[in-house]
């Protein structure tokens, strides 16, 4: 059982995307997913105290080594990338989405006072934001709502892990 | 001896309008509309002088303040009426918004804050593999040269049956409208083969009109062609606008 913890070490580091807990528990029917939760959260712990260059971290429901922020200069560096930047229009877009979900590009719009046609566009195909449905209305209106991949791209557990928006006036107040 | 303009960029009407209330240091919930609608009015103006597009958001603002203006002159018809509750404040509508837009504007302004992939934080195999989804994975892409189409040319011309060759095609086709009908193809398909172009139309005519339709189109750098490998399948793609 001492090897529970290693092994699931060995697959969060072969998997590419996050890994979920259940996942884990098909490879390891035997331990109960209590533990494997606990032993997840050892392996956190460890990986920040040893302070290297990368940490073990909860993203989209799973989880995923990711390097640590305070190196992202260097690693944009050995990349020789562009960081990829959305424009203030962009996250303003994604934002209502992110709150507002299901939302429509009529009230997206309202919110924002402007058209919001082209962030939308840039939004759905990065793939941060997905179409929902359509809306039972007159028209049947396009829903948009975020994707796994805003998740894994903004670093959130999940969606409640956003402050909520009376939070977010009350930190615009005090400013 | 040049000017510096300095702008602040707003990303619409409501942006704008938030900025004059601030450096005004106004009580948000009590506006003074004739100032602002003076302020606003005299930002477009200046927009507008800069030849910026003043995009029609910012008109239909420009309206509302105006309209607002001109409510809380008049004097409201519901005050002769006793009993009555106190009547909506013409402004209150429009705070609502601004009230609302603000905070989604904090709201992107924090998840800006946050550490995002592939800027702040990289996870395994962060470059290759995002960058090259697009590419096939079955076919090695070989850059053609235009012999390499010629030949392909002269292989489908090669296919055809004699007697259809000598049939004089009287129907008038120009280039023009045949590029225009590859595009259309493409742009519904993203990629097809050379031969998928030319469809049923195996008659020499229209084969040379595709095929020169093709060069053409390349040189003009709107499609890319490639093969894998000689003999292979020529496939005709659309070059995405980046």
């Amino acid at each position: 059982m001492e090897d529970s913890k290693a092994i699931i070490e060995a697959i969060i580091f072969t998997s590419e995307g996050p890994v979920q807990v259940d996942k884990i528990k098909e490879v390891l029917p035997d331990v109960e997913k209590d533990e494997i939760s606990r032993l997840l959260k050892e392996l956190m712990e460890e990986y920040e105290k040893r302070g290297g260059g990368f940490l073990l971290l909860e993203v989209a429901g799973g989880f995923q080594f990711r390097t640590r922020a305070d190196f992202s200069y260097w690693i944009n560096k050995f990349l020789k990338g562009r960081p990829a930047i959305l424009s203030r229009a962009a996250m303003e877009t994604l934002a209502v989405i992110a709150y507002k979900q299901p939302v429509l590009k009529s009230e997206i719009d309202r919110f924002r006072g402007v058209d919001s046609g082209s962030s939308l566009k840039g939004l759905l195909e990065r793939k941060l934001v997905r179409i929902m449905g359509r809306k039972d209305v007159p028209g049947r209106p396009i829903m948009y709502g975020t994707t796994k991949k805003f998740l894994e791209v903004f670093n959130l557990k999940d969606l409640s892990e956003l402050p909520t928006l009376k939070e977010l006036k009350d930190l615009h107040e005090e400013a | 001896m040049g000017y510096e303009v300095k702008l602040e960029i707003f990303e619409g009407p409501l942006d704008l309008l938030l900025h004059l209330i601030k450096k005004n240091e106004i009580n948000i919930y009590d506006i003074p509309i004739t100032l602002i609608t003076e302020q606003y009015l005299s930002h477009i103006e200046m927009m507008k002088s800069l030849n910026l597009d003043v995009a029609g958001e910012y008109l239909v603002l420009a309206a509302t303040l105006i309209h607002i203006k001109s409510k809380m002159l008049l004097p409201s018809p519901e005050e002769n009426l006793e009993g009555e509750e106190y009547e909506a404040d013409p402004r209150s509508e429009l705070v609502m918004q601004l009230l609302e837009y603000e905070v989604f504007k904090e709201a992107a302004t924090q998840l800006g804050q946050r550490p995002l992939l592939e800027r702040d934080v990289f996870k395994r195999g962060s470059s290759a593999e995002e960058k090259n989804v697009d590419e096939g994975k079955d076919e090695i892409d070989v850059d053609l040269n235009v012999f390499d189409l010629v030949e392909a040319f002269y292989r489908i011309i090669s296919t055809l049956d004699k007697t259809e060759l000598m049939e004089i095609d009287m129907e008038k086709m120009s280039l023009t409208e045949k590029i225009n009908e590859i595009m259309d193809r493409l742009a519904e398909k993203k990629k097809m083969t050379f031969a998928e172009l030319l469809g049923g139309q195996l008659n020499k005519r229209m084969i040379l009109y595709t095929f020169l339709a093709i060069l053409e189109l390349m040189r003009l750098r709107m499609i890319r062609v490639y093969q894998a490998g000689s003999f292979g399948v020529i496939r005709v793609a659309l070059v995405m606008e980046k």
